[in-house]
Formats: structure tokens, C-alpha cells, sequence
């Protein structure tokens, strides 16, 4: 029993309720740093830090917050979260941070982390609420690298920096679809990434 | 001058507009987009506190948090020998004076509406609060921070960016409901649909980026 609850708090986010494309959570930032996947990979790990931290911290004291300022007591935690993360990426990945720019800041209005702070970290134990932290977190990841993936490949003909479909200005034959680059490119692909869902799993249809 | 302030404006409703080219405060953006009448509300609250917090930050930016911002709490109160504050670089701060600042504007602006403009206050309901966690009011924040305007320019540059947000919300509910008689294929139908039509949106607003200003 304790086993299988593990498992379906880590691996349930991943895949049958993910936070992107069922519960339209933390959207925002999920679509401005997805042009290369060397930046969305490093996104991703700040992010699934910051929600598995920041939940096991606000569960850690859940019995201590007055329920009228929960919110701010939670904000201030997931703020320091971000604080620390931010710090870490400046110090030691400063390339990479200069390109999230504001972004790794916005990962405190992500609405994954103060949803997964409100929603399980206050009725639930320190331990399953960091494993529901990185469940939710790599959920998100996965969506930002699915993205990330054909926005590279298509954009820049590229993968992880290195060139894969030889470009017609470096003497290949393919010429780059400067579209992907662009923020559309973005919707579209989740678009059709919550389509393709969907069309597997039919209970998630919405009634319009 | 005018010109310069004009094309700030314009920049943050048109050419970087938060929503559609930045992707910032999609969630409420998705979520509240069902009906015109709700987004309207929605996007004058936002306009309202973008004007008031971009430069209520930049104050706080520009004189508590900055590297050497301390500066005038030696000309007043203590003396350089005591304790030198303009090496003093607390912007790692950032962050959480920022979002603290915007919880308590929301807070503010929500009793001064109760009590004084009770009609508005009513309309607005539940977006009020959720404000503090839109994106697009930190963002536009750290905007500023990272583009370095000075107090007119963040007056302007946090309008123009409410007025742009407001615009993207106000034209989506008006596709969305219209979008109701139209035949959609079931697993497209809700969240995947509005995605489409928001990239579509997206690159209308594009065209705007060739604009030199």
C-alpha cells in the first residue's frame, strides 16, 4: 500500500495528470525558455528545486500557519526557494542564467508551486509532499523539454547545441524554420501536444 | 521627451506585449477568458496595479535594494566612519521585497475599493486576490528592473504593459465566444483549442515588431 502511494504520487503527475496539460498550471514560463534544450533542462531542475523544496518546507510548518495568512507565509517560503536557486544558477551556470533572465524570478508566481503548496503540502507529510514536489516538477519538465525538443530541432537544426540537420549557410541542406524560434511556435506545439493527449486518454475531453 | 515616453508605451502594448510575446500571466490568462464581460474586469484591475507597483518597485529598487542605493541613509543619519552603506548590495532581495510589495498593493487597492467604489469592487470579486500571482505584475517588475528605467519611464512602462495585457485578454474572450458555435473536434475542444487561437493572436501581434520607434 505505502509503496504504490509512493508511486503514484512521484509518477502521477508525469503522466495521467499533468500539471501543463490538464490543470493549465504554470503555463507562463514554460513557453519563453523553451527556444534550445540546454536552457529548458537547467528551467527544469530550478523548477522541480524549487516545488520539492518548497513544499516540504510549507509542509513542515503546516501546522503552525494561521490559516488567514497562508498565503503570504507560503509566498515568503517559495520566494526564498527562488532566492537560493537563482544565487546558485549566477554562481555557477551565469551563462545560462543571463538567458532565463526573468524568468528563474517568475518561478515564484509559477502557479505549479503555490498550487502544489496549497493543494497537498498543507494536508500532507513532510516526505510525500517533497516526493509530490518532484512529481509535479518533472511533469513540467517533460512538457518544456517535448517543446524545447522541436523547437530546436526545427528552429536551429540543432540538438543540445550540436548542429543535426546540417544547415544550408554552413554548406547542408536544410534550411532552419525561423518560425520554431518565435513565441507562436510555443502555443501551437502545446496545442497539439494536449490534442495528441487527449485523443488517448478521452475521459480528459472538456465539454465546451 | 514626450516621443520617448510615447514609444515606451507603445512597446510595452504593442511590440513586447507581456501576454502574447512574453507568455506572461497565461494561467489567469487561459483560465479567465471565457467571456468578455469577466475580462474586461479583469484586465482594468491589472492595469490598475501595474501602474501603481512597477514604480512603487523601482522606488524600492532604486533606493533600498541597488548597489550602493543605501547611500542616503549616510547623508542623513550615519556617518561614513560608523558604517559605509553605499557598499551595500541587498539585490538578492529582489525577489521577495518585490512580490511582498505587490501582495500588499493588491491588499491595499482591494480595501480602498470596498470602501470607496463598492460596484467595481463587487465586479472584480475573486480576480482581485489572484492578481498577486500573476505573472505578468512580477514580470513587468523585474522588467524594469533589468531595463533600468528610471521613475517617469516605470510610471508609463507599467501602464503600457497593463494596457497591453488588458487588450490580449479582452480580444481572446471576444474570440472564445464567438468560438462556441464553431465545430470543433472533441479532443481539441477547451484547453487545446485556445492554445491554437492564442499562437494565431500571437503572430497577428508579430507584425507590430517591425516597428522602429
Amino acid at each position: 500500500m505505502a509503496k504504490s502511494s509512493v508511486t503514484k504520487v512521484l509518477f502521477g503527475p508525469i503522466f495521467d495528470n499533468n500539471p501543463i496539460a490538464l490543470q493549465i498550471l504554470g503555463i507562463c514560463s514554460a513557453l519563453a525558455v523553451t527556444t534550445s534544450i540546454n536552457v529548458s533542462v537547467v528551467m527544469s531542475i530550478a523548477v522541480v528545486a524549487v516545488v520539492a523544496f518548497s513544499s516540504a518546507a510549507v509542509s513542515a510548518i503546516r501546522h503552525y500557519i494561521p490559516s488567514s495568512i497562508r498565503i503570504i507565509v507560503q509566498m515568503t517560503v517559495i520566494a526564498s526557494a527562488v532566492i537560493v536557486v537563482d544565487q546558485v544558477l549566477k554562481a555557477f551556470l551565469y551563462d545560462i542564467s543571463k538567458q532565463l533572465s526573468v524568468f528563474v524570478g517568475l518561478i515564484i508566481t509559477n502557479c505549479i508551486v503555490m498550487g502544489r503548496a496549497e493543494g497537498f503540502a498543507m494536508k500532507n507529510g513532510v516526505w510525500m509532499s517533497f516526493l509530490d514536489g518532484i512529481g509535479n516538477g518533472l511533469g513540467y519538465g517533460m512538457v518544456l523539454l517535448f517543446v524545447a525538443f522541436f523547437r530546436e530541432l526545427f528552429g536551429s537544426g540543432s540538438l543540445f547545441g550540436y548542429e543535426l540537420l546540417q544547415l544550408d549557410r554552413n554548406g547542408g541542406w536544410y534550411n532552419p524554420n525561423n518560425l520554431m524560434l518565435l513565441p507562436p511556435s510555443a502555443f501551437f506545439i502545446i496545442g497539439i501536444l494536449i490534442w495528441l493527449i487527449r485523443l488517448n486518454k478521452p475521459e480528459q475531453i472538456e465539454e465546451s | 521627451m514626450v516621443e520617448h515616453y510615447l514609444s515606451i508605451f507603445l512597446k510595452a502594448v504593442f511590440v513586447e506585449n507581456l501576454a502574447l510575446a512574453f507568455f506572461l500571466g497565461m494561467c489567469t490568462f487561459l483560465a479567465v477568458s471565457k467571456n468578455v464581460k469577466t475580462a474586461i474586469g479583469l484586465g482594468i484591475a491589472v492595469i490598475v496595479i501595474q501602474t501603481i507597483t512597477v514604480p512603487a518597485n523601482q522606488l524600492i529598487y532604486n533606493f533600498l535594494l541597488k548597489k550602493g542605493a543605501l547611500g542616503w541613509v549616510n547623508e542623513y543619519f550615519v556617518s561614513t566612519a560608523t558604517y559605509d552603506f553605499s557598499e551595500v548590495d541587498l539585490l538578492f532581495l529582489g525577489f521577495i521585497s518585490y512580490i511582498g510589495v505587490i501582495a500588499a498593493m493588491v491588499q491595499i487597492l482591494e480595501m480602498f475599493l470596498d470602501r470607496f467604489l463598492p460596484s467595481l469592487y463587487n465586479a472584480l470579486g475573486i480576480f482581485l486576490p489572484l492578481i498577486t500571482v500573476n505573472c505578468a505584475i512580477l514580470g513587468a517588475s523585474l522588467f524594469m528592473e533589468q531595463r533600468e528605467y528610471d521613475f517617469t519611464e516605470s510610471c508609463v512602462f507599467g501602464f503600457g504593459c497593463g494596457v497591453g495585457w488588458a487588450l490580449a485578454i479582452m480580444a481572446l474572450a471576444g474570440i472564445r465566444e464567438k468560438m462556441k458555435y464553431s465545430d470543433v473536434p472533441p479532443p481539441l475542444r477547451g484547453l487545446g483549442i485556445t492554445f491554437i487561437t492564442v499562437g494565431l493572436m500571437s503572430l497577428a501581434f508579430m507584425s507590430f515588431s517591425g516597428i522602429q520607434l
